[in-house]
């Protein structure tokens, strides 16, 4: 079963009360009535898709109800780290480092 | 004169059930208030409600008939076992919140005995050991397919609440779950 830690409860809990919620860290447009549509489609539609690191969206729907952001490894399924809904993307090098140093231990 | 036909409410539950090691009964009618607020209002709130809503993660309070569940950082469950006016006393307590009240949408089910846990653990994929669910803990989650809030109430006793058109589903799956217990 996968855990996932949420921020607000303080607890790593089942997969089974979260559900994804796209990526994280899109800014909507503060002047949205004014750009073309190219931009609002790359602001709208496109996202990257990734292999590997990827900052999104969680909620935590049959927990606490709280949105929050999560970085995940899209091959591993990994959770690297979750942090709270405004708070900024975390430094996610120092924890793939502290993870490879890890790994290189054992 | 004709005679006033008055609906009665049927309870959602007739049956009982459970077997030696987790026993299931329905429990009786309660007030139930889902209540959403901000922190500036919550000493006016807990004064008027009569019991301090908590703010840790998956604890609650309670004062006499009277439980708050904390749910998530402004939501808690509230609810009065001898069915007394919680959107009143919210009401009094001249504070901006939301309170709705969800006393006929719940319903819930005492699972108590040694296998309690066990039971609840058939569809419900929370810790129940005494150190990460000790009584008084509560939290919304997952039983099988339907959302439940989970209260423990005694070492060997919770409360399971459900809404109401889901408690058929939720008192069946927990029968099977305490079956389940007994071996
Ligand atoms: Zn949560």
């Amino acid at each position: 079963m996968l855990l996932i830690y949420c921020p607000y409860c303080e607890e790593e809990r089942s997969e089974l009360e979260f559900r994804g919620a796209g990526d994280a860290h899109i800014a909507r447009p503060a002047n949205i009535a004014d750009i073309t549509d190219e931009e609002f489609e790359e602001y709208f539609f496109l996202r990257q898709n990734p292999k590997g690191l990827i900052f999104e969206r969680w909620r935590h729907i049959h927990g606490c109800g709280r949105f929050f952001n999560a970085a995940r490894d899209t091959v591993s399924d990994r959770f690297y780290t979750t942090y709270k809904a405004g708070e900024p993307k975390p430094d996610i090098s120092a924890i793939l480092q502290s993870e490879q140093d890890k790994g290189a231990a054992k | 004169m004709a005679d006033q036909a008055i609906a009665s409410r049927r309870a959602a539950l007739t049956s009982r059930g459970g077997s030696a090691e987790a026993i299931l009964t329905p429990a009786p009618a309660a007030t139930r208030i889902s209540l959403r607020a901000g922190a500036d209002a919550l000493p006016a709130l807990s004064a008027a409600l009569g019991v301090t809503l908590p703010t840790r993660p998956k604890t609650s309070a309670s004062s006499g008939q009277r439980h708050a569940l904390w749910i998530g950082p402004d939501e808690w469950l509230v609810f009065d076992e001898s069915e007394a006016d919680l959107m009143g006393a919210a009401a009094s307590s001249g504070t901006l919140h939301s309170a709705v009240d969800i006393s006929h949408r719940n319903v819930a089910v005492i699972v108590s005995g040694p296998g309690a846990d066990v039971a609840i653990n058939s569809g419900c994929p929370q810790d129940l050991s005494p150190a990460i669910f000790p009584v008084g803990a509560c939290s919304r989650t997952i039983f099988g397919k339907a959302e439940i809030i989970l209260f423990r109430t005694a070492e060997d006793q919770f409360r399971v609440e459900c809404w109401r058109s889901f408690s058929p589903f939720v008192f069946g799956l927990l029968s099977e779950g305490a079956a389940d217990a007994s071996h």
